[in-house]
């Protein structure tokens, strides 16, 4: 149990009437990767949306490197500012350089001094092969290393878990490789990563444990060779039949 | 069809006689048109009357149809035909405006210079049929400064000259103090400015004669509330907008219920309020000047359109913006002050250039708590006796003074969206 840097216990969460997410129990160590995958509605997002709280869990409990998750902002900016998130639409911020970007959050919220966080953003640039791009902004970029900044934007913040919410899903063909070349890169680097997606090949060569998500349910969780071997639930056997 | 392509063979064949011909065609149209409505001369007039009424255009017409060659070679002539000679129908329509602005213009041009009188100094000296221009003349001190003693003049351009340079100095800030912009337009310089419309303009102390806000008027006075209800407008439309969708009830609805009071009363009336009703909650004794009741009031009015202006910028934000800020740790307000603003007030820039346009031109209103600035000043010059009549000389005037404030304007928005424009 200590050791966990995630601990989610029977959390559910509703959107009016509709039931998101149903009694979701997960625990991630550190250092561990996680892929979650699943058909879509089935709650893969807001899970790990919950984990920063960009969406609000009704019961249960989520704890992040033992703070626990809850009304508190102070909290939450904590939390915030240790779990970076990479979404599916990029979201770079178009009126700042690339640069910018990166680093905005350490000087206004780690209070870095201007140099040093740009000395930074340079290097997170450069482990994402984007450095030549720093001073141009993000509509100039195409979706790959658009895609590529904002997962180091993300890094910038030093952060302890890297959230990926779907990363390779806007993006032409040939540029899903450069994107989730990066995200090998980070993991082999020891990063603690939950990533949503349905790239099962980045999956296998990088995940330590696979998580099937239906209908708000965690239907299957198993290391990730068991999980494409022999899934033990007729529905995941149906959903790797048809993705794979 | 063949005749046509021989009469186009024909064409690029004799080139310089198809000119002549068209440009002969067109330029009488145009004579045509001229003799008729400015010497009442019908050269057609032995045609049928209804004929007679469409000979320029018919004659123009024929001109543009001769002279319609495609790469003819002359830069001009492709460049004439490409725009606004493609076809019949193009070139009637073309043709129609130009002889709209030819009917509109000679006559203005009459009217503004060629009958107008410029020399004099009385009434009497205008005897053309054009404008007076006389009489802005010998008014021009009291349209530009109202009732202000002459001998102080000077103050009154000494404020204007150092409130200029101070906001223009701004744009000659060095490198590193650039940050700090926002908050030397909105705070710092609105307090100097204050101060010295308080100790130079308004005087009574340091040695200058006292003069009350009631003797302030003309196009200084419209500048003077322009001023301040723009620079104060702005942040408090500003924090309205953010207060609409704030999460908190009574904020939200606090803003809410002050943007739909202020947009729902007509100015005026506002300033009518101002001017009667809030002396009366003030307790005895104690005064505000009714230059600065007018400003407040101006200022909240505008703020609250302002405030709808901002918010539909925010609205046009996707939502991934705030989840992309909120990810990295930034609360209420480095999230709107770093990341939504930004991007909000650059969508909005023409809209906000909407409503300050609107608030320069409102200013004239003030006249209904005795205020006289520029269009007040002509109301009361043109009721002196010894200038009666002059009235349309002088609506002119106020015209072009606010067309070239409104203008500039207008201009400077769209340089400022030019020079945000990041993406695209």
């Amino acid at each position: 149990m200590s050791d966990s840097i995630i601990e989610i216990q029977n959390v559910n969460k509703w959107f009016g009437d509709f039931q998101v997410l149903k009694e979701i129990n997960l625990e991630v160590k550190a250092k561990e990767k996680i892929v979650v995958c699943g058909p879509s509605g089935s709650g893969k997002s807001t899970l790990i949306r919950c984990i920063n709280r960009l969406e609000e869990h009704q019961k249960g409990s989520i704890v992040v490197d033992g703070t626990k998750i809850s009304e508190d902002t102070k909290n939450i900016e904590q939390v915030r500012a240790e779990v970076g998130m990479v979404f599916q639409q990029f979201n770079l911020f178009p009126h700042l350089s690339i640069l910018d970007n990166c680093s905005l959050a350490p000087i206004w919220v780690k209070k870095m001094p201007k140099k040093e966080a740009e000395k930074l953003a340079l290097a997170q640039l450069e482990q994402v092969q984007i450095v030549d791009q720093a001073h141009k902004f993000p509509g100039q970029l195409s979706g790959g290393q658009q895609q590529r900044a904002a997962i180091a934007r993300a890094l910038c913040m030093q952060p302890k878990i890297m959230l990926f919410d779907e990363p390779t899903s806007a993006l032409d063909p040939e540029m899903i490789k450069e994107v989730l070349d990066v995200m090998v890169n980070l993991a082999k680097q020891g990063m603690t990563m939950i990533v949503v997606t349905h790239e099962m090949g980045f999956a296998k060569e990088v995940a330590d444990q696979m998580i099937f998500m239906d209908e708000g349910m965690i239907v299957e969780k198993a290391g990730t060779k068991d999980f494409f071997a022999n899934p033990k639930s007729d529905r995941t056997k149906l959903f790797l039949s048809q993705i794979l | 069809m063949k005749n046509v392509n021989l009469f186009k063979t024909q064409q690029r064949k004799n080139l310089n006689t198809f000119l002549i011909l068209g440009a002969f065609f067109f330029l009488l149209g145009i004579l045509d048109f001229s003799l008729n409505n400015f010497h009442g001369k019908n050269i057609t007039s032995f045609l049928p009357g209804f004929i007679s009424f469409f000979t320029p255009l018919i004659f123009s017409m024929i001109g543009l149809y001769l002279v319609r060659i495609e790469f003819s070679g002359i830069k001009q002539l492709d460049n004439l035909n490409k725009n606004i000679n493609t076809s019949n129908f193009n070139a009637a329509l073309s043709i129609s405006i130009i002889l709209l602005i030819l009917f509109t213009i000679v006559p203005l041009l009459n009217w503004f210079i060629l009958d107008a009188t410029f020399v004099g100094d009385s009434k009497e000296a205008c005897t053309g049929g054009g404008a007076c221009w006389v009489y802005i003349k010998t008014w021009f001190n009291r349209f530009m400064y109202g009732m202000y003693p002459n001998a102080e003049q000077w103050r009154v351009n000494a404020t204007f000259i150092i409130v200029l340079g101070l906001m223009g100095a701004g744009y000659f800030f060095p490198l590193r103090y650039k940050k700090h912009l926002t908050f030397y337009y909105v705070i710092i310089l609105p307090i100097i400015s204050f101060l010295l419309i308080y100790y130079l303009i308004s005087g009574g102390e340091f040695g200058l004669e006292w003069v009350e806000t009631g003797a302030w008027g003309g196009l200084s006075l419209t500048f003077i509330v322009s001023f301040f209800s723009l620079i104060f407008c702005f942040p408090i439309g500003m924090m309205l907008a953010l207060g609409r969708r704030s999460d908190l009830a009574v904020i939200k609805y606090s803003s809410l219920s002050f943007i739909e009071f202020w947009r729902g009363v007509p100015l005026i009336t506002v300033l009518f309020m101002s001017a009667v009703m809030f002396p009366m909650f003030l307790p005895d004794g104690t005064y505000v000047d009714k230059l600065i009741r007018v400003i407040v009031a101006i200022t909240l009015f505008e703020a609250a359109y302002t405030a709808e202006v901002i918010r539909g910028g925010l609205q046009a934000l996707p939502r991934g913006q705030y989840d992309a800020a909120k990810s990295l740790g930034m609360g209420y307000w480095r999230l709107h002050l770093l990341v939504i603003l930004p991007q909000a007030l650059k969508l909005v820039i023409p809209g906000i250039a909407n409503t300050f346009l609107a608030l320069v031109k409102d200013t004239p209103l003030i006249f209904v708590v005795g205020l006289l600035e520029l269009v007040g000043m002509l109301n009361l010059a043109k009721t002196n006796p010894k200038w009666l009549g002059f009235s349309m000389e002088g609506y002119v005037f106020a015209g072009i003074i606010f067309w070239i404030i409104c203008y500039s304007m207008s201009k400077y928005s769209q340089s400022l969206e030019l020079k945000y424009k990041t993406d695209r």
